[in-house]
C-alpha cells in the first residue's frame, strides 16, 4: 500500500520468510568476505546451523555485522564519528552449503562501548535467514578467549540465563579463527535477542 | 507469547543498562516491529516446526552494533540492475510491470542511499533455482533478480513481469499467492527487513499461511502493493506501487546538520 504526505508514526512493514529460493538472488562471491583473502590478521568464522533434531540446516543465510579490530565504524550514527578500515567492510553474508556450513573470513573486532561505562566485550552480531523462519534471527558471536572481557560484557553478564545458555553465544577458538554452530531449536538452542 | 508470560519466563524484566546522561547515550529503535511481524512460531506453516527457538528472545537495548550497519551499494549495484527484463537476448514472457515505491522509517523519514534487493519467479511461477522442482516452464529471458539503490527521497523503482502463482508441498493443494521478495538494510543493522509483496484481491490469500501469519488485516495490507495509474505507461507498462517502512528512531540523537 502507499503512504500519505503526512506520516508521523508509521508502522513497519511485516517481516515475511526469506523462503527457500533466495540462492541465485542474494549471495554473491564476495559476500562471504569482511576482508579479502590474505588480509594480515584475517580470521574464520564458521560452523552449522542446527535444526530441532539437530540436523543441518541446508538453506540458511547468515549475515554479520561487526566493528574493526580498533572497535570502530565506518557509519555517520556512531558519535564517535565514522571511521574506515582499509578494505574492511564489517558486513558478511554467506549462505550455508548442503551440511548447513558457513564460513566467513574477517578481523576480529575490537571491544565497543555500551551505554553509560559499560565496554562490550567483541562481537559480532549476526542474523539467520531460512525458509522457516518468518522473521530472521539475531544473534552475536562472542570470542572464547575473551573470558576477563566477556565477564564484563552489559549483554553478557545480565543474561537471565545460567551458563550453559550464556555459553551458546561464545565461539570456540579453532585453527585459524572460532566456531560458531547455530541450533535454531532444542535442548542447546542458542540465545537469540530481541534488538 | 505475550509480553506478560515472557517476562515471568525470564523472572523479572530485563536488567535495564546505566541511564542517560552518562557515558555514551545511543538512542534505540523503537520496537513496533513485534507487534506487526509473524511469530516465530506458526505452525500453519510446517517449515517452522523445527525451526522456531522454543526460548523467549531476550530483550537488549540496541547498543552501537545495532544502530549502526552496512552501506552497501557501490560493489553491489549496476546501472541496469533495476530492470529484470533487460540483459537477455529477447523479452521475457509475461505481464511487464513497474514496481515502485518510497523507503520510509517509522517517522517518516525517507531512508536514502540504501540497497533494495528483489527476487521472484517468472510469469509461469518457475524461480530460476535448481531446488525449483515445479514442472512450469522457465524463460531463457528471465532470471528474477535485480538490485537498485533508493535515492535522496527514499524512492526506488523495479522493471519486471508480474510473477505467477507456483505450489509449494505445505498442505493440501497448497499455492503461493504471487510475489516479489524484497531484502533492505535500511541505515543500521537494528532496521534489516526481509519481506514479500503480494498483489490486490489474490485468491491466494484466505489460503496461505505464510501471508497469514501476519496475524492483523491492516498489517497484512501493507504487504500488498497497489496499482498505479500514474506509474502505468503506455503501451507498455502497468504500475504497481509499494511503500516500506522500516523502524524509527526513538529520539535522534543530534540532528543531520550536514
Ligand atoms: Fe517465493
Amino acid at each position: 500500500m502507499s503512504i500519505g504526505s503526512d506520516p508521523r508514526r508509521l508502522a513497519p512493514t511485516p517481516s515475511q520468510t526469506v523462503g527457500p529460493y533466495f540462492g541465485f538472488a542474494l549471495p554473491w562471491p564476495q559476500g562471504p568476505f569482511v576482508v579479502p583473502e590474505g588480509t594480515a590478521g584475517a580470521i574464520r568464522i564458521g560452523g552449522r546451523i542446527l535444526d530441532g533434531e539437530g540436523r543441518p540446516v541446508p538453506d540458511a543465510m547468515v549475515e554479520t555485522w561487526q566493528a574493526d579490530a580498533e572497535g570502530r565504524f565506518a557509519h555517520p550514527d556512531d558519535p564517535r564519528g565514522a571511521v574506515e578500515w582499509g578494505e574492511f567492510r564489517g558486513f558478511a553474508r554467506c549462505p550455508v552449503d548442503a551440511e548447513g556450513l558457513y564460513s566467513i573470513l574477517t578481523l576480529k573486532p575490537g571491544p565497543v562501548p555500551g551505554p553509560g561505562e559499560t565496554i562490550q566485550a567483541p562481537h559480532v552480531a549476526m542474523s539467520i535467514f531460512a525458509r522457516g523462519l518468518l522473521q530472521r534471527l539475531v544473534t552475536r558471536v562472542y570470542f572464547g578467549d575473551e573470558e576477563e572481557r566477556n565477564a564484563e560484557d552489559p549483554v553478557l553478564s545480565t543474561l537471565p540465563f545460567g551458563p550453559d545458555v550464556r555459553s551458546t553465544l561464545i565461539a570456540d577458538p579453532v585453527d585459524g579463527g572460532y566456531r560458531f554452530d547455530v541450533r535454531l531449536q532444542g535442548d542447546d538452542e542458542t540465545l537469540f535477542f530481541a534488538i | 507469547m505475550d509480553e506478560v508470560e515472557r517476562k515471568a519466563e525470564l523472572g523479572e524484566s530485563p536488567k535495564l543498562w546505566p541511564g542517560p546522561g552518562q557515558g555514551l547515550v545511543v538512542p534505540g529503535y523503537r520496537r513496533d516491529h513485534e507487534a506487526v511481524d509473524p511469530p516465530h512460531d506458526w505452525p500453519d506453516y510446517r517449515g517452522t516446526i523445527l525451526r522456531h527457538p522454543k526460548r523467549p528472545l531476550v530483550p537488549i537495548p540496541n547498543t552501537l552494533s545495532d544502530v549502526t550497519g552496512p552501506a552497501l551499494g557501490e560493489d553491489r549495484v549496476g546501472e541496469a540492475d533495476f530492470d529484470l527484463t533487460a540483459g537477455f537476448a529477447g523479452e521475457p514472457q509475461g505481464q511487464r510491470l513497474v514496481v515502485h515505491g518510497r523507503v520510509l522509517d517509522g517517522n517518516g523519514r525517507p531512508v536514502r542511499d540504501t540497497l533494495v534487493e528483489v527476487w521472484q519467479a517468472n510469469a509461469a511461477g518457475r524461480y530460476w533455482h535448481k531446488v525449483d522442482t515445479h514442472p512450469a516452464p522457465l524463460d531463457p529471458n528471465f532470471t528474477g533478480v535485480g538490485r537498485c539503490m533508493t535515492d535522496s527521497e527514499g524512492r526506488y523503482r523495479f522493471v519486471t513481469v508480474r510473477p505467477g502463482a507456483y505450489p509449494w508441498g505445505n498442505h493440501y493443494n497448497a499455492w503461493r499467492p504471487a510475489h516479489i521478495h524484497f531484502s533492505l538494510f535500511g541505515r543500521a543493522f537494528a532496521q534489516r527487513l526481509v519481506t514479500q509483496m503480494y498483489f490486490p484481491d489474490d485468491p491466494m490469500f484466505p489460503y496461505d499461511p505464510i501471508f497469514n501469519a501476519v496475524r492483523d488485516h491492516q498489517d497484512r495490507k501493507r504487504l500488498i502493493c497497489e496499482f498505479d495509474f500514474d506509474a502505468t505507461t503506455p503501451e507498455w507498462a502497468l504500475g504497481y506501487r509499494f511503500d516500506i517502512v522500516l523502524r524509527g528512531r526513538e529520539q535522534t540523537p543530534f540532528e543531520e546538520a550536514h
